[in-house]
């Protein structure tokens, strides 16, 4: 994945003297090329918040039990099943059969899923059938007027 | 638990609780006992979810290998030519655990050195004990595992070995794969074809099959080519798939089946690592099971703008055509194609006289019996799960 801010720094500490390409002609050559790198084309916006599409899903959050975090209801969550559900990770993970949206806490032995509303009890995971579904990475709030 | 094919009319895939009241493939669901229909739960077929989880499987299974050959919507082939053959079976572990980790599928890996033993690697690797627990599956071509296995197996459960075929290969003493490997190729050949020859050397652990050459799995048709030169042009490939699509059209109607479901995949060159790499597919549900080129051709066209990206050199294009079933399950109508000039010169007649009504009293006074859109006429995909990956109105909610 290409980061664009990483490559100006390159350019500047490793100036290869080399003809920049005209954007116009790297595009009609149809040929792709390393100067593809120095073209400033539309910002990618999946790209940014997808980094592996094959394990990424998105979700629809309902309720506040995580407004602490800055999850409110309705919003969409990125969720990305590769990374690891370590504990201080929100994550998504399917309890009793239902997907619930908690962060992973571990007190010495025990681990509880917690909520970021003091409205919400923390919940053991002792006795109960949980499993992991993925990490949330993003979350997107739409503010009022976002829709035209 | 059981899934439906197109239009919820037959049962296509069953949870093993399912097989285990007997209820066999293909039975259709107005003809299930009430007794077993209280107890289960029938699920319409969500081609949009089986499409998008098949790509996301794909891209893992890309990871480990460049050679990815995608055979069907759950079932492709990677090369692993020039990898350490010690590292295989640790590889395959590690495959296994990362398309369950990051899709949620379980699948089972066969490694064998040619395409026939390593659908049978596979094969062990789901339902022989001592492979199962793994889910891998490891055959040489002359190792005692293989012989144990090859002597087990019927011959008819080898790829590309087709009942008709079995039977008569049975008739001349051939009832097992081993069986089947140890014949001499060569009257193989006189008595059946080539395409059975090779199967005999594969048995024996030497490649002589590419995957074009193979009988395509029942339940779909795949037509697929790789461009002679790399093209970046979308015209190339909408002209590509245009071709792909009635090929497979032709395909369709020679077998009498009708596809409800068209899946399109574009990639690069994996093989030139120097190039940007790109992949993907998609699956789009018609509106009705057809036969009809036009409707295959206008969907591969649809499906090909949700997936085309400017800036990279394809290499391959391919439609797939899925959930097929027999014509005949389905009702016809006025406009089927008839069969004699009598009843093409009655419809015509009928046709014309229905316009002729329409016109004098007024439009939509004679429909053609057939029901509203939105009704029978259209997909019936009543049970269908949402289509969590692919539409934005049917996310998973998590509280």
């Amino acid at each position: 994945m290409t980061n664009t801010a990483s490559w100006v720094c390159s350019a500047a500490l490793n100036p290869i003297p080399q003809p920049l390409p005209m954007f116009a002609s790297a595009v009609r050559a149809g040929f792709p090329s390393p100067a593809d790198d120095y073209i400033d084309a539309e910002m990618d916006l999946h790209g940014y918040v997808v980094k592996r599409p094959a394990a990424t899903f998105f979700a629809r959050s309902e309720g506040d039990s995580m407004i602490g975090d800055g999850i409110h209801h309705g919003d969409l969550l990125v969720v990305d099943r590769s990374l690891e559900p370590l504990p201080g990770r929100v994550i998504v993970v399917a309890l009793d059969g239902e997907l619930t949206v908690k962060r992973l806490e571990r007190v010495g032995q025990r681990t509880y899923l917690t909520a970021s509303n003091p409205a919400y009890q923390p919940i053991p995971l002792e006795g109960r059938e949980a499993h992991v579904w993925g990490v949330v990475t993003h979350v997107l709030h739409s503010l009022p007027g976002a829709t035209p | 638990m059981g899934v439906l094919s197109n239009n919820d009319g037959c049962i296509v895939a069953r949870s093993n609780e399912l097989k285990a009241l007997g209820v066999e493939m293909g039975t259709a669901k107005h003809l299930l006992p009430p007794s077993i229909r209280r107890q289960v739960t029938l699920l319409s077929s969500n081609y949009a979810l089986y499409g998008d989880m098949s790509r996301r499987v794909t891209d893992v299974l890309a990871e480990f290998s460049p050679d990815v050959e995608v055979y069907s919507i759950d079932e492709s082939f990677v090369g692993f030519q020039g990898f350490d053959p010690a590292t295989l079976e640790a590889r395959g572990q590690r495959l296994r655990q990362t398309v369950k980790q990051w899709t949620g599928i379980p699948v089972s890996v066969g490694f064998a050195p040619t395409r026939v033993l390593t659908k049978l690697a596979n094969h062990a690797a789901k339902k022989h004990p001592g492979y199962r627990d793994q889910g891998v599956c490891l055959l040489t071509a002359d190792s005692p595992a293989t012989q144990a296995i090859l002597k087990q197996l019927p011959v008819t459960e080898v790829w590309g070995i087709a009942r008709r075929t079995g039977e008569r290969l049975r008739v001349m003493g051939i009832d097992t794969a081993w069986q089947l490997r140890e014949a001499d190729p060569k009257h193989i050949r006189r008595h059946f074809s080539v395409v059975q020859e090779r199967i005999v050397w594969e048995l024996r652990g030497q490649p002589a099959i590419q995957l074009d050459d193979m009988s395509q799995p029942k339940q779909q048709i795949m037509v697929s080519r790789s461009f002679g030169r790399l093209t970046h042009s979308p015209h190339d490939l909408r002209e590509a798939l245009r071709q792909h699509a009635a090929r497979a059209g032709e395909k369709l109607r020679k077998q009498h089946s009708v596809t409800s479901a068209v899946m399109v995949f574009v990639r690069t060159n994996a093989f030139r690592p120097d190039l940007p790499q790109y992949r993907n597919r998609v699956v789009v549900a018609l509106e009705r099971p057809t036969d009809d080129s036009r409707e295959l051709i206008h969907a591969a066209i649809q499906g090909l703008r949700q997936i085309w990206r400017k800036g990279y050199a394809y290499h391959k294009a391919g439609v797939m055509l899925l959930d097929l079933s027999p014509k005949a399950n389905h009702q016809l109508t006025l406009t089927d194609t008839p069969q004699t000039e009598a009843d093409a010169t009655r419809s015509e007649r009928l046709m014309a006289t229905v316009d002729k009504l329409n016109r004098e009293l007024g439009r939509g006074t004679i429909q053609l019996g057939l029901p509203r859109t939105g009704n029978a006429w259209t997909l019936r995909s009543e049970h269908r799960t949402p289509r969590y990956t692919t539409r934005w109105e049917e996310l998973p909610a998590v509280r």
